[in-house]
């Protein structure tokens, strides 16, 4: 309790900006030893050797959103001839990829994964980002400033800025259906519109074992990866493929780390410059002004 | 305003008008003991201020416009590129930049070294308005620019290294306009004012000293964010925040000189002795420091190559321009510096802190937007974002010659015994 109230106070203080964040990153080095994710999180496994690229998600989402209606509809497939990524009017959106070796190409959803550790949240100054324990990152628009660090730091490039609004210009992304869906436990629109069971809903930890059976089953099929088991740290959406990830433009360099843990190397160094600063210069001033010093001694001993 | 000293006109330096005992008013004090047709005739005949007048023109329309149809007017509305010109020139280049403040605060009122104090003040303007317009830029570029203080008091997010960087450059501005209260105070004949804010100079200055270790550092901290996105000869996690605290103080030291520079070619009837005479010794003392800083800053960066294992980018054409920046950005300029310390010339010394400013706004605008999505496509800034950019940073140099006119930054304030005796 006594703690807690400590707490409250720093952060309220001016120096509170600083030595919160000393808090929070110890908060967080706790984190990330052990949280691997809420235990009870809900994701959603892709399996790309199912897809047909119908487009039939885009569609779902864009109604059960209330986002605008696209420039070509749904139904027209000229749109993959290029590959597109999410924006503030499609927060998922299907890619084709040729695959080398292979006579069908493969379709890739996208949409945002939903870290376990999300760098859109880690990020955010005013904490608009949210991951709640259902597994859905979501964010609020209301307390928005507008700076788009977490565009810079999503690894997937997912969330969107409305450019265009002069007065409420807000991040868009997909939140896992968040409000209308996952919070009374159903899956989102997408995965509900899927004619080819491409999308799998279920407990993330479900999904995971799940997916290693079907590998297991078609060890010639599948590559031997679930993509977003571990990447940045472990995502909520998760992907099967049967060819080289690179090869359907999913970035594997990666790594294994939550973005955070990058950071965290200058979260260390905030409370040691705020400690030993002002002592060293201190310090560095009375050594330097010694000679003044003396020689204001010596005047008024005349 | 030349020719008007050549007709015997002298510079406001006192309270008293020269001759009489009147008390000069603050609008004598603003049109620099002018009067309003001789004033606005200076103005008319200086060129500068036509090409500024064409500027805010075109640059203010556009730049009301970015608030009236909003940023996608203005930008390319980039989803993969959500910092464009404004954070990438108007932040990242102007706050190091802008590191000359606390530099020579520290030098003067924390080692003692008063020799120093004829350029303090105009190394701490130099450092306020960079802060204050970078601040400009920020808000120019935020979606939504009336919220800038829900970081501080709305809705708290402490672990974000922005969180730091808001906190700590707004904390920054308060110190700094502090520390140049006195000259205001001896301006505007105030003078309780000025031995108020003198007491606590020192504990200003190690404040100072602080908050720029860490919102430098912090602004390259912000690009931890992005492991993948910048390109690895420009980014370095355990390094990052150091490369770029490093660099913003040679790049500081080398603002400074260059803005010296440039009011000695320029304003120097506004320069007292002190400053003229002094002016060439300074320069190579702050040429001696930025050399210092510069052999550490290419030290780091080769420490950070190794660390990371990049050596393999550097046979790359990444790999060569990366070279080209250090060759071009610090080497060049170090071993420039040197010469003209070892030779005693202050020109040469000129020169290389030009080249190292330039080297510096290379190594931001690599960092935040020439290097950043090195695996993606290049964005190339809208004509309207170079435009608001071009307007922001005119304003901030007429911004900056109206204070230095006015305010005792390059000469000192005449006391009025001195005067009443003259």
């Amino acid at each position: 309790m006594k703690a807690m109230n400590r707490r409250k106070f720093m952060k309220g203080s001016l120096l509170g900006g600083a030595a919160a964040s000393v808090v929070a990153k110890s908060k967080s080095a706790e984190a990330s030893a052990s949280f691997g994710g809420y235990p009870e999180a809900m994701g959603v496994l892709v399996d790309l050797t199912r897809c047909v690229g119908c487009r039939s998600c885009e569609a779902a989402c864009n109604k059960e959103q209330g986002l605008p209606a696209p420039a070509q509809a749904f139904d027209d497939m000229s749109v993959l001839d290029h590959e597109r990524r999410t924006s503030e009017g499609a927060y998922t959106v299907v890619n084709r990829y040729e695959i080398p070796g292979q006579d069908h190409p493969l379709f890739r959803k996208i949409q945002c994964n939903h870290c376990n550790e999300p760098a859109c949240l880690t990020s955010c100054f005013v904490n608009a980002y949210t991951k709640t324990p259902e597994g859905a990152v979501i964010y609020d628009p209301t307390v928005c400033v507008g700076c788009r660090t977490c565009m810079v730091a999503c690894p997937f490039y997912i969330p969107a800025y409305s450019y265009s609004s002069v007065l409420n210009p807000v991040i868009k992304k997909c939140i896992f259906c968040y409000d209308t869906r996952l919070k009374f436990g159903r899956p989102p629109a997408c995965v509900e519109a899927c004619p080819r069971e491409v999308l799998t809903f279920g407990k993330r930890q479900d999904l995971i074992k799940i997916g290693h059976k079907r590998i297991q089953n078609y060890p010639d099929v599948y590559e031997d990866h679930i993509y977003g088991e571990n990447e940045v740290g472990g995502t909520s959406w998760m992907y099967l493929s049967n060819a080289p990830f690179d090869q359907v433009g999913f970035d594997t360099d990666l790594g294994n780390q939550p973005i955070l843990s990058y950071v965290k190397e200058f979260l260390t160094v905030v409370p040691m410059v705020l400690t030993i600063w002002p002592a060293l210069f201190a310090g560095f001033h009375l050594l330097a002004t010694r000679k003044d010093a003396k020689n204001k001694e010596e005047k008024t001993e005349i | 305003m030349k020719t008007l000293i050549a007709n015997g006109k002298i510079p406001v330096a006192t309270h008293y008008n020269t001759g009489k005992n009147e008390k000069l008013t603050i609008k004598d004090k603003l049109l620099l003991g002018l009067s309003l047709s001789e004033y606005l005739a200076q103005a008319f005949r200086n060129p500068l201020n036509w090409l500024f007048a064409v500027i805010f023109t075109f640059g203010g329309y556009v730049t009301v416009s970015r608030f009236f149809f909003g940023l996608g007017y203005v930008t390319h509305s980039s989803y993969d590129y959500p910092w464009g010109l404004f954070l990438g020139w108007g932040l990242f280049v102007m706050v190091p930049l802008s590191a000359s403040g606390f530099m020579l605060g520290t030098t003067v009122e924390v080692f003692g070294r008063h020799d120093f104090k004829p350029i303090e003040r105009l190394a701490l303007l130099n450092g306020l308005l960079g802060y204050l317009f970078a601040v400009i830029f920020l808000q120019v570029d935020l979606g939504q620019p009336w919220r800038l203080i829900y970081p501080m008091f709305v809705s708290l997010g402490p672990a974000a290294v922005l969180f730091l960087v808001a906190w700590h450059v707004a904390t920054y501005l308060s110190v700094q306009v502090a520390e140049l209260v006195p000259a205001f105070a001896e301006w505007a004949a105030m003078p309780k004012l000025k031995t108020a804010v003198k007491k606590t100079i020192l504990g200003l200055t190690i404040a100072g000293i602080i908050l720029s270790t860490l919102h430098q550092g912090a602004l390259g901290a912000l690009f931890t964010y992005a492991p993948g996105k910048v390109h690895p000869l420009w980014y370095s996690s355990p390094f990052q925040w150091f490369h770029f605290f490093c660099s913003s103080i040679f790049a500081g030291l080398s603002m400074l000189i260059v803005v010296s520079t440039i009011c000695k070619k320029t304003m120097a009837w506004r320069c007292d002795k002190s400053f003229l005479e002094s002016l060439d010794r300074l320069t190579l003392g702050l040429a001696k420091g930025a050399t210092l800083a510069l052999i550490t800053y290419l030290v780091i960066k080769i420490i950070a190559i190794a660390h990371d294992g990049d050596w393999g980018y550097l046979a790359s054409g990444w790999g060569q321009w990366f070279m080209l920046e250090m060759v071009a950005g610090v080497i060049l300029p170090m071993v420039l510096f040197t010469i003209s310390i070892r030779n005693n010339m202050p020109g040469l010394a000129r020169f290389a802190a030009l080249i190292a400013v330039l080297g510096i706004a290379l190594n931001r605008l690599n960092t935040a937007l020439i290097t950043f999505n090195w695996k993606l496509y290049q964005e190339i800034p809208h004509w309207r974002e170079v435009m608001i950019c071009i307007f922001i940073y005119s304003l901030y140099i007429v911004t900056y010659r109206f204070i230095l006119y006015r305010l005792p930054i390059l000469y000192s304030w005449k006391k009025d015994e001195d005067t009443a005796s003259s």
